[in-house]
């Protein structure tokens, strides 16, 4: 059988291409790509603990993640069109209208 | 080295490739097929894991209906090509080195724990069936249900408001 700690060096690997996803790229739906594939990431680790420690609840948790994540995407990705019909880019560096 | 051992192997491989590929791709909509890929794996890996109702969600609510909505928006604003200018070079090679640090310090917290290196059982029959997770969400879980049932629609409202066209001549 596999290692938990097998499970968590992949979660942890994906969690830090996530983050590296949401530093580097500067296109807003790229970021909002990665921020998905960070809460994926945690999903995976929910799931694998919940089955080493033979407990349903980290299965219930992730079943709330991915309801919390399709809302979050919802309004994410109506900000994203709401602000490309006023700047007419989503390219983030170019979003500083309230810098001082 | 067993079928499960090669079956981690293989999928994991998949996995980092295609978030890899996401992050590389120049565009979107590659991209957000690359993601696809990825959420596709990680079903299996919740499969592996024996959690199907929970790897039937991902495919259904991620893989379907999220990254559908990503796709939508990326081919409604045209946004396939978008690139910013090329930024100055500090902060691409420090967003490397950050993540390279969170990246040992998850190893660190890994390796340098004993407890966590047990191996994963087989589930007793009935674990995490449709029917159970079915039980324990509407007796133990219930609150939190109807909470998220409320913030969907909150949210839906939300997406309608935000996305209403603004009227020209208010009258």
């Amino acid at each position: 059988m596999v290692p938990v700690s097998y499970y968590f060096a992949l979660s942890a690997i994906l969690f830090t291409l996530g983050a590296l996803g949401v530093l580097v790229r500067r296109n807003a739906i790229i970021i909002f790509m990665s921020i998905e594939l960070m809460l994926n990431s945690s999903n995976l680790l929910f799931v694998a603990f919940a089955r080493s420690y033979e407990s349903l609840n980290g299965q219930i948790y992730v079943f709330f993640v991915i309801a919390v994540a399709a809302a979050e995407v919802a309004v994410g990705l109506a900000l994203i069109v709401a602000i490309f019909r006023t700047k007419q880019s989503i390219d983030i560096d170019e979003i500083s209208s309230l810098k001082g | 080295m067993t079928i499960d051992l090669l079956l981690f192997f293989g999928f994991a491989a998949v996995a980092v490739g295609a978030a890899v590929a996401m992050l590389l791709s120049r565009n979107a909509v590659y991209a957000a097929l690359f993601l696809i890929l990825n959420f596709a794996t990680v079903a299996v890996f919740f499969l592996l894991l024996g959690a199907p109702f929970i790897a039937m969600a991902q495919v259904t609510v991620y893989a379907g209906a999220i990254m559908v909505l990503f796709l939508f928006v990326i081919m409604l604003l045209g946004a396939e090509h978008i690139q910013g200018r090329h930024r100055g070079g500090w902060q691409r090679p420090l967003a490397i080195l950050l993540a390279l640090v969170l990246l040992v310090e998850t190893g660190t917290l890994i390796f340098g724990r004993g407890d966590l290196r047990g191996l994963i059982q087989p589930a007793a029959s009935g674990y995490a069936s449709p029917q159970a997770i079915g039980e324990s969400l509407f007796t133990d879980f219930l609150l939190p249900f109807e909470v998220t049932s409320v913030l969907l629609l909150v949210a839906m409202v939300g997406v309608i408001v935000l996305t209403k066209e603004e009227r020209k001549n208010p009258s």
